[in-house]
């Protein structure tokens, strides 16, 4: 079963001067979770999220991503990890065919892949009459789901999606997250950082992070009957107010 | 006293951002606008504040007239942008200050308004609002619009960006404005905070869709909704939106929120249907309708 | 007014902790006047000359000896007719010859005065310039010695010929036209950038939905600037005075107020900007292509005005900086006093009162 594990962190540390910034955190995430990753602003989430994408270096612990070390191997680790922010994602200045080129090609893919996936990704997402227009023209909710296919193009192992639904309207929000049940169900795995609650009801499992640490990981489900509460904001309130 | 908005309508080059909005708010009300990026709210209000022209309708802020009369409104508002619009090179203080003197006013003199907010930022006064977090710009933004003691006070999404706690602490501070007789009108895009205003209206694409107090916006939901969890979640989505019957199939966290087509629906007959198509740990139970159902139905 | 104190203080907070405002606001007058003045120097060592002597007398070999004993110069080359200074500059490496007239001597005795020419290669227009007046300073000296036990003085007339770029430069030159570049700079961009920044910020919202008047928010903005860019042409005028030895020729007091109207002209400018750029990047793109540009390729701080194709000659007369420049080197270099200049004053008073009548015009009160 080990292999299934897809990450594996242990005591994973980052100090910014005497600041701990990210304080001996621990957990695994399996092959086709969906996990949550939560905390407030400043808890340390976007830190630690650094680390398992291989942009930062870990001050000390063990993290291993899609079977590569974080310390030795984060170019490896980069291959094999999609990644979407809600802050940037697309070029809005480019098609969204160009768009798809040009993450397509960033990632290796070669120019048959490329036309094949397109292809594929345009008819998927039901956007052949906008194929060859500008990004920035199309309304939000389209643009994060086109987003979320770019972030796949390379069939990575693991997607990191950092706040990715904020803002866009409930139904749009809806379809983004069947998606993201259809990337896990074929074994994708989706690693989601956010601060806002309702959010997390739709993971596997959630880790809540307060000041740099893991105060909670379980379930939504199982997380809500342990601190009583009617829902993934109140587990938050109980914990971050103690 | 509060605001009166009749027939606004306003269209930029080709998008049409607001269509024929309707609505008043009462005296010391706190009125949610409710809607996704996109849906108008922020050009609603901007109109409000006089920041812009509406190409059709009137509309009233406490009493004045919002073309003709804006220099009253600019006088007797509070408003809080988007993003919290602080110098992020002056301190907490000289923010406020600042604020305070081009309202012509002084923080003593209002102080009683603010003081609840203020000393919970207090400590870190001497503090760059650039440095702050996001739950405490937030406070310090609100203490900027309160400063000069308006009568309306507009906010738009004050509670996007911040983490649970502050939003939470946030809308307990609105009640005690409210208690201020402060007429309030916030916009938000998250529905569970709908709950926490005293009338709702739900706007997307530049319509509103329903205005009425949130409970009411609920009960008048026209379907019974029931939570329908398997253990897998994306075979569960595609059985539900293939069911013949259906209505509407929402994933809505842990559960699928599913409405049926027939009025003389029987859950067992759901059950039966998932278990044909090979879902386990089923588990189908009615559940009250929330404000982002009723949304996502008028919206359909 | 209370009110107009506090947005003042406001801007100055904002000025005060923006190192690179303070930067471009006080490092870059420095530095640019530093760097011209070094640049363009009026130090000059051992240069090459040559002497045509068409007299050869005792007076001009004892002329010829004090400048070959001058450490500024060294005597490279004795050359015997006319035809030969052409092939000499060619060659490049004498820069000037002394042309010595015939009988040199003896006019200086009988009519009490002669002539020498100094033809200059003035490819290097600063080298040529200082040559002549090191030259000229050594003909000076020499003259007054002759003339201390005499009634009638003599008098050694130095004719002056600059050859390949007969436009000359004066060295001081750089000076108003660095003046103009930072007050323009200081002026139209850093306010504009303030404006905008405001807009970015979102905080002009707040400011709008505000009982403060935009000609309070705009005095405000501008205010700290006039302040700032007087303050940054004192400085200009001292590090000119002190470190290069420039003399202002004419009314400091006249200067100051040239200095006032153009430095408003450019905050008119800057407000204009900001009201058409949404963002802080737009306004210095456009402060910097739109108003820096043409100010050091037009006005003629670095080429000759009269030197442009003529569609350039008619497009420098609306640029501000000009007028100001030409303005500035009345005063500062020939010493002529507001009658010489009131032309020049008229258009920038006239440009200055369009541009603050269009910013107020285009400054809105809504956000469309």
């Amino acid at each position: 079963m080990e292999h299934n594990k897809v990450i594996q962190v242990t005591h994973l540390t980052k100090t910014f001067g005497d600041f701990t910034a990210v304080n001996a955190i621990s957990f695994e995430v399996e092959k086709g979770e969906i996990f949550g990753f939560l905390g407030a602003n400043g808890a340390g989430k976007t830190t630690a999220m650094k680390m398992l994408i291989g942009i930062s270096t870990p001050t000390s612990g063990k993290a291993r991503v899609a079977g590569f070390d974080v310390f030795t191997h984060a170019e490896d680790i980069k291959r094999n990890i999609g990644y979407m922010s809600q802050k940037f994602a697309l070029y809005d200045d480019l098609t969204v065919k160009e768009n798809i080129t040009f993450f397509g090609g960033i990632y290796g893919l070669s120019r048959k892949q490329i036309r094949e996936k397109s292809a594929l990704l345009i008819d998927e997402l039901g956007l052949e009459k906008v194929a060859h227009s500008l990004v920035g023209a199309l309304p939000l909710g389209w643009k994060q789901k086109l987003s979320f296919s770019v972030s796949l193009i390379h069939d990575p192992k693991i997607v990191f999606l950092d706040e990715p639904t904020g803002g866009v309207d409930p139904i749009a929000r809806r379809q983004f997250w069947e998606m993201i049940y259809k990337a896990a169900n074929r074994g994708t795995t989706v690693f989601v950082t956010t601060h806002y609650m309702d959010e997390a009801e739709y993971c596997d499992r959630v880790s809540i992070m307060v000041n740099g640490r893991i105060e909670a990981l379980d379930t939504p489900k199982k997380l809500k009957e342990q601190f009583k509460a009617a829902n993934m904001n109140d587990v938050f309130l109980k914990l971050a107010r103690g | 006293m509060g605001i009166t908005v009749r027939n606004i309508s306003k269209t930029y080059k080709n998008v049409k951002a607001l269509q024929d909005i309707s609505f008043a708010v009462k005296p010391a009300e706190i009125f949610g606008l409710i809607g996704p990026d996109g849906a108008g709210k922020t050009t609603l209000f901007r109109i409000l504040t006089t920041l812009l022209f509406a190409d059709e309708g009137k509309a009233t802020v406490a009493g004045y007239d919002v073309v003709t009369a804006y220099k009253d409104i600019r006088k007797s508002v509070g408003y809080m942008p988007g993003k919290f619009s602080l110098y992020h090179d002056l301190t907490v203080e000289e923010n406020l200050n600042f604020f305070a003197t081009i309202f012509g006013t002084t923080i003593e003199e209002n102080y009683e308004l603010i003081e609840d907010i203020y000393v919970q930022i207090a400590p870190f006064k001497n503090r760059r609002a650039g440095k702050l977090s996001g739950g405490m710009k937030q406070k310090l933004a609100l203490c900027c619009a309160l400063i000069h003691k308006p009568k309306v006070l507009f906010l738009d999404e004050p509670t996007t960006g911040v983490d649970p706690v502050s939003r939470k602490e946030f809308w307990e501070m609105l009640k005690r404005l409210q208690e201020k007789e402060i007429t309030i009108l916030v916009s938000t895009p998250y529905m569970d905070e709908a709950a926490l205003c005293d009338r709702i209206a739900l706007i997307q694409a530049g319509k509103i869709l329903q205005i009425d107090t949130p409970e009411a916006i609920v009960r008048h939901y026209p379907k019974q909704i029931y939570n329908v969890g398997a253990s897998n979640m994306y075979a569960l989505i595609n059985s539900l939106k293939a069911y013949e019957h259906k209505h509407s199939v929402y994933p809505f966290g842990e559960f699928v929120h599913y409405t049926d087509r027939r009025s003389n629906f029987n859950p067992e007959d759901l059950r039966r249907y998932l278990e044909s198509q090979d879902l386990r740990q089923l588990a189908i139970e009615a559940t009250a309708a929330t404000i982002e159902d009723t949304f996502m139905e008028l919206a359909k | 007014m209370k009110r107009f104190r506090g947005f003042i203080q406001k801007e100055f907070y904002h000025i005060f902790r923006d190192k690179r405002s303070l930067f471009i606001l006080f490092g870059m007058p420095i530095a640019q006047i530093l760097l011209f003045g070094f640049a363009i120097t009026n130090e000059i060592n051992n240069v090459d000359i040559a002497i045509l002597d068409h007299s050869k007398d005792a007076t001009t070999e004892e002329i010829i000896n004090k400048i070959g004993a001058s450490k500024y110069f060294s005597i490279q080359q004795i050359i015997e007719k006319e035809a030969d200074i052409e092939t000499i500059f060619k060659k490049g490496k004498v820069k000037a010859v002394l042309t010595f007239e015939k009988d040199f001597s003896k006019n200086l005795i009988k009519e009490h005065k002669a002539t020498v020419q100094i033809i200059a290669d003035a490819t290097d227009p600063n080298t040529a310039n200082t040559i002549s007046n090191f030259v000229n300073a050594i003909l000076q000296k020499y003259q007054n010695e002759l003339n201390k036990e005499v009634t009638i003085a003599y008098q050694i007339v130095p004719e002056t010929r600059m050859v390949y770029n007969p436009e000359l430069k004066s060295v001081y030159m750089f000076v108003p036209g660095v003046m103009t570049i930072i007050l323009m700079l200081v002026s139209a961009m850093m306010t504009s950038i303030s404006i905008t920044r405001e807009k970015e910020l979102g905080t002009m919202e707040i400011l709008l939905v505000s009982p403060i008047k935009p000609f309070q928010v705009i005095l405000g903005k501008v205010f700290p600037y006039i302040f700032l860019s007087i303050i940054n042409a004192i400085v200009i005028v001292l590090l000119s005075l002190f470190i290069f030895d420039m003399q202002v020729q004419g009314s400091l007091f006249l200067l100051g107020l040239e200095s006032v109207l153009f430095i408003v002209s450019s905050l008119a400018l800057g407000i204009l900007i900001s009201t058409i750029s949404a963002s802080q990047q737009t306004a210095m793109m456009i402060s910097l292509m739109g108003l820096m540009l043409p100010v050091i390729l037009l006005s003629g701080f670095i080429f000759p005005i009269s030197s442009m194709p003529l569609p350039l000659q008619i497009i420098s007369n609306i640029i501000p900086a000009k007028w100001f420049i030409i303005i500035l080197k009345g005063i500062m270099l020939k010493g002529v006093g507001i009658q010489f200049i009131w032309k020049e004053t008229l258009i920038l008073f006239g440009m200055t009162v369009f541009f603050i009548g269009l910013s107020i015009k285009k400054y809105k009160i809504r956000l469309e």
